[in-house]
C-alpha cells in the first residue's frame, strides 16, 4: 500500500537534490574576483542603516497569509469529498454539502473584498 | 524496510526539530521547522495515514509556515531578541522535560497506550481517506457546516482586526 | 454501501427543523454581512437595529423548536432543555446588542463586523447547547470562543489588547486540553456520541486509565470556560479589557453554554462515573465560591468586581453539578436565567456609567449617585442586592434551589461553603451600595455629567426590563421551574 508513496519520496529526494545541486554547480562555476565596491549592496547612493528584516514590511502581507490558511482548510475538505464523489448514492448529497459549505466561505472571500483586503496599495 | 525508512524519517525529524531551537536565525529555525514537519508527513504515511500526511503538508508546511515567515518579518525581530530569557526556569524547565521524557519512555515501552480502532478493521483503513470522508459528510456533516462558519468568523475576525488599526493610521 | 438520497435522510434523520434555530441566525449573520457592505460608517448602527429585530423574530423560533429526536446521525438533539438554554442566550444576545449601539459610539468604534460576530458567538452557543457528541461540543465552543476573542480585541487599547490576549492564549491552551480530552474519552468508549457512551456506560471498566484521563482533561477544559478557581486568571483582565456589552454577554453566554452542555455531559454520558468526577468537581466547587468571593473584596474597578462574583457565582452552580440529581440540574437552568437578567442589568448600568474616555468604572464613581440619579442608584441596589442572594430577588430564589438541592443530597459541607461565600460576597456588594447612598461624590465627579449617551432610551428599556424580571422571577419562580424541571426530565 504504501510503494505507491515511494515514487513521491524520490520526488522530493531529487528536488531536494537538483535544489542544492544548482546552488552548488553556480558557487564553482561563477567568475570570481570580489573588490570593495562591488560587495556594497548598492553600487551608488545612499549607504544602508540598519538590518533588512527590522520590520519594514506590511502588516498586509499577514491578512494574505490568514486569508492563505483559512482558504488552504477549506480546500483540505475537499480531498476526503472527492473519493466519495464516484459514489452513486452518496454523490448528490454529498454535493449540496460542499455547495453550502463553499457559499459560506464565499461570502467570506467577498467580505475580503469588499473591506479592502485584497487590495495592494 | 518500513521500519528502516522509519527510523530514517525519525532520525531527521528529531535532528531538525533540535536545530529549531537551537539556531540563532529565526528564519532558518522556521525553515528546520519545514524539515521537520515534512519528516512527520512522511511517517504519517507510514502509519497507512495519507490524508493526515496531506493534512501535515498543507496546512502545517504550507499554511502555518506562512504565517510563521510574515510573524518573523513583521514583527521587528533582531538577533538579540531571539536570545533566550530563561532566567531562573532552565533547571526545573530541564527537570519537567527530563521526567517528561521518561515518563514517555515508559508508556511506550510498556504499551500502555493503545487504543480500539472503534468498528473499522485492518482492511477498511487501507482506504482510510476514503472512512474519514464516509464518515465525515454523513455523520458528522452538521460538525462540518458549522466548520464553515468558524472559518468565516477567523476570516472576518482577522480582517476586522487588522483593517481597523490600518484605518486608524490613515486618520492621522 | 450504496444509498440513495432518501435512505441517507432517513439513516441521518436529516431533520431540519430540529436546526432552524442555528440556521436561522446563520442566515441573519449573513444578511447583516452583505447589508454591511453597503453600509457607510455613520450608518452601521442601522445594522444593530436589523440585529436586534433579527433576533427578536428569532427568539420565538427557538423557544418552541423541541424536537427531541436526535437528528442528524444522533449528532444534534434539541429537546426542550436545548431550547430553554437558547432562549437565554438569545435574550443575553438582545440585551447585549442593545445596549451595544450607544457605547459604541462612546468608544468610537463603531464597526458592522462587532454584530456579526456576536451573532457568530451565539450561534457557538446554541450549537453547544443541543450538542450531543462531542465533536459538536468542541466546534460550537471553538465559534464561541473564536467570536468572542475577536469581540474582546475590539477596544483598541492597551488593557483591551492585554485582556484579549491573554484570553486567546489561555483559551487556546485549554480548548487543546479539552481536545485532548475528547480524544481519550475516544480511546476508552471507541466513540464520541454520548447517547452511545451513556448505552454502554455499564460494560465499561470503570477501572480505566483513560476514563481517568478524559475526565481531568475535560473537566479542565470545562473550568476554564465557567473560569473556576484555578482557571479563572483570565477572566478579570478579559472583562475589563472587553467593551462592557461584550463583557456582559461573555459573562452570561459563555458560562451558559458551558453549563449547558457539561450538565447533559455529566448527567447523560458519564452519569455512570458519577463517584470519579464528582470529588473533582466537588474541590473545584468549593475552591472558586470562596477564592471569588475574598478576591472580590479588594477590587477598586466595578467590572474586575463583577469579573470575580461571576466566578463566584460559577462555583455556587457548580455545586447543582456536582449533586447531579433532575432538581439540582433544574436548579442550575433556572440560575443561568436568572443570571442572565441580573447580570446583564448590572452590566448595563457599568456601560452607562462609563464616559467616553473610558473612565467611569472606577468603583468611587458611585459615590453618591443616590442623590444625583435616584432611579438608576435604586435599580444598581436592586441588581446587587439580587446578585449577592437577598430576598425577594431572583438571585436569592437560584441560590435557594441549589443550595436547597445540595442539602437535600446530603452534600451539607458544599452547601456550607455555599452560605458562606455568599456571606462573604455581601461585603463587596454591599460597599457599592453605600458609596451610592451614603457618601458624598467626589467635587470632580460634579462636574461630569454621569452620561453624554444621546440615547439613554435604550439603556432605560434594558435597564426597566431585566429590573422587572428579576423581582418577577425572585416573587414567583414556579413557572420558570416548572418548566426547567420538565426540560430536565427528558435528559
Amino acid at each position: 500500500m504504501i510503494i505507491p508513496y515511494l515514487g513521491v519520496l524520490i520526488i522530493v529526494g531529487l528536488v531536494g537534490f537538483m535544489g542544492v545541486m544548482s546552488f552548488f554547480a553556480s558557487f564553482i562555476m561563477r567568475p570570481r574576483n570580489p573588490y570593495a565596491e562591488k560587495l556594497t549592496p548598492w553600487e551608488c547612493g545612499m549607504e544602508p542603516v540598519g538590518e533588512a528584516n527590522a520590520g519594514h514590511f506590511r502588516v498586509h502581507y499577514f491578512i494574505i497569509a490568514i486569508l492563505f490558511i483559512v482558504f488552504d482548510v477549506e480546500t483540505l475538505f475537499l480531498f476526503p469529498w472527492a473519493t466519495l464523489l464516484t459514489d452513486k448514492g452518496l454523490s448528490g448529497f454529498i454535493f449540496i454539502e460542499m455547495i453550502v459549505f463553499v457559499a459560506i466561505l464565499a461570502i467570506g472571500f467577498i467580505y475580503a473584498w469588499v473591506k479592502g483586503a485584497l487590495e495592494w496599495v | 524496510m518500513e521500519q528502516l525508512f522509519f527510523y530514517i524519517f525519525a532520525f531527521a525529524a528529531v535532528i531538525s526539530a533540535i536545530l529549531v531551537i537551537s539556531v540563532r536565525n529565526p528564519v532558518h529555525s522556521a525553515f528546520f521547522l519545514i524539515v521537520t514537519f515534512m519528516q512527520v508527513a512522511a511517517i504519517f504515511i507510514l502509519l497507512r495515514s495519507p490524508f493526515l500526511a496531506a493534512v501535515q503538508v498543507f496546512v502545517y508546511v504550507g499554511a502555518v509556515m506562512v504565517l510563521f515567515l510574515f510573524a518573523v518579518l513583521v514583527l521587528d525581530m533582531g538577533k538579540e531578541t531571539m536570545k533566550e530569557h530563561l532566567h531562573g526556569q532552565s533547571i526545573p524547565a530541564g527537570v519537567m522535560a527530563v521526567i517528561l521524557f521518561l515518563l514517555m519512555c515508559y508508556m511506550v515501552v510498556k504499551g500502555r497506550i493503545v487504543a480500539n480502532p472503534g468498528s473499522y478493521g485492518e482492511a477498511a483503513l487501507v482506504n482510510n481517506t476514503e472512512v474519514i470522508g464516509r464518515e465525515l459528510y454523513t455523520r458528522f456533516i452538521y460538525p462540518f457546516e458549522i466548520v464553515s462558519l468558524i472559518l468565516l468568523v477567523a476570516l472576518v475576525g482577522a480582517i476586522a482586526l487588522v483593517m481597523q488599526s490600518k484605518g486608524k493610521e490613515q486618520g492621522k | 454501501m450504496i444509498f440513495n438520497n432518501a435512505a441517507i435522510m432517513q439513516t441521518l434523520n436529516v431533520n431540519l427543523n430540529a436546526v432552524a434555530p442555528v440556521a436561522l441566525m446563520t442566515v441573519l449573520a449573513i444578511v447583516l454581512m452583505v447589508i454591511d457592505f453597503f453600509l457607510k460608517r455613520e450608518n452601521k448602527f442601522s445594522l444593530g437595529i436589523v440585529t436586534l429585530i433579527g433576533l427578536v423574530l428569532i427568539l420565538p423560533v427557538a423557544a418552541t423548536t423541541v424536537d427531541p429526536a436526535p437528528a442528524f446521525g444522533g449528532m444534534v438533539i434539541a429537546d426542550a432543555y436545548a431550547a430553554f438554554f437558547n432562549v437565554v442566550f438569545i435574550i443575553a444576545a438582545i440585551f447585549a446588542v442593545v445596549i451595544s449601539n450607544d457605547y459604541l459610539r462612546k468608544i468610537s468604534s463603531e464597526r458592522g463586523e462587532y454584530y456579526y460576530i456576536i451573532i457568530f458567538a451565539t450561534i457557538g452557543m446554541m450549537v453547544m447547547a443541543s450538542a450531543n457528541d462531542l465533536v459538536n461540543l468542541y466546534v460550537g465552543l471553538e465559534l464561541m470562543s473564536l467570536s468572542f476573542y475577536i469581540l474582546v480585541a475590539m477596544r483598541r487599547s492597551a488593557t483591551g489588547a492585554e485582556g484579549a490576549l491573554k484570553y486567546f492564549i489561555l483559551g487556546a491552551f485549554s480548548s487543546g486540553i479539552l481536545l485532548y480530552g475528547i480524544t481519550f474519552t475516544y480511546g476508552f468508549a471507541g466513540t464520541t456520541n454520548l447517547t452511545e457512551i451513556a448505552r454502554m456506560g455499564v460494560n465499561l471498566s470503570s477501572a480505566n486509565h483513560y476514563l481517568l484521563i478524559a475526565i481531568i482533561m475535560l473537566v479542565a477544559g470545562f473550568a476554564f470556560k465557567i473560569a473556576a478557581f484555578p482557571f479563572h486568571l483570565w477572566s478579570p483582565d478579559a472583562y475589563e479589557g472587553a467593551p462592557t456589552p461584550v463583557t456582559a454577554l461573555l459573562s452570561v453566554g459563555s458560562k451558559a453554554a458551558a453549563f449547558a452542555f457539561f450538565l447533559r455531559f455529566f448527567g447523560g454520558a458519564f452519569h455512570e462515573f458519577h463517584a470519579h468526577w464528582a470529588g473533582l468537581l466537588w474541590i473545584l466547587s468549593a475552591a472558586t465560591m470562596l477564592v471569588g468571593a475574598t478576591v472580590a473584596i479588594q477590587q477598586k474597578n466595578i467590572v474586575r468586581m463583577l469579573a470575580y462574583s461571576s466566578i463566584a457565582h460559577a462555583g455556587i452552580i457548580l455545586i447543582g453539578v456536582v449533586v447531579m440529581n433532575g432538581f439540582a440540574s433544574a436548579g442550575v437552568m433556572f440560575y443561568m436565567f436568572v443570571y442572565a437578567f441580573m447580570n446583564m442589568g448590572a452590566f448595563t448600568v457599568v456601560a452607562l456609567m462609563a464616559r467616553n474616555d473610558g473612565t467611569g468604572k472606577s468603583i468611587s464613581d458611585y459615590k453618591g449617585l443616590a442623590g444625583r440619579r435616584p432611579v438608576l442608584a435604586f435599580v444598581m441596589a436592586l441588581f446587587l442586592l439580587s446578585l449577592a442572594g437577598i430576598p425577594p430577588t431572583g438571585g436569592f430564589t437560584a441560590k435557594f434551589f441549589i443550595l436547597a438541592s445540595a442539602i437535600e443530597a446530603r452534600y451539607y459541607w458544599l452547601a456550607a461553603i455555599g452560605v458562606i461565600s455568599t456571606v462573604i460576597s455581601l461585603f463587596f456588594y454591599a460597599k457599592v451600595i453605600f458609596y451610592m447612598y451614603m457618601k458624598e461624590p467626589d467635587a470632580l465627579d460634579d462636574m461630569a455629567p454621569v452620561t453624554q449617551a444621546p440615547s439613554t432610551l435604550a439603556y432605560n428599556i434594558i435597564i426597566f426590563i431585566t429590573a422587572v424580571s428579576t423581582m418577577v422571577l425572585g416573587l414567583c419562580p414556579t413557572p420558570v421551574m416548572d418548566m426547567a424541571i420538565a426540560a430536565v426530565s427528558h435528559l
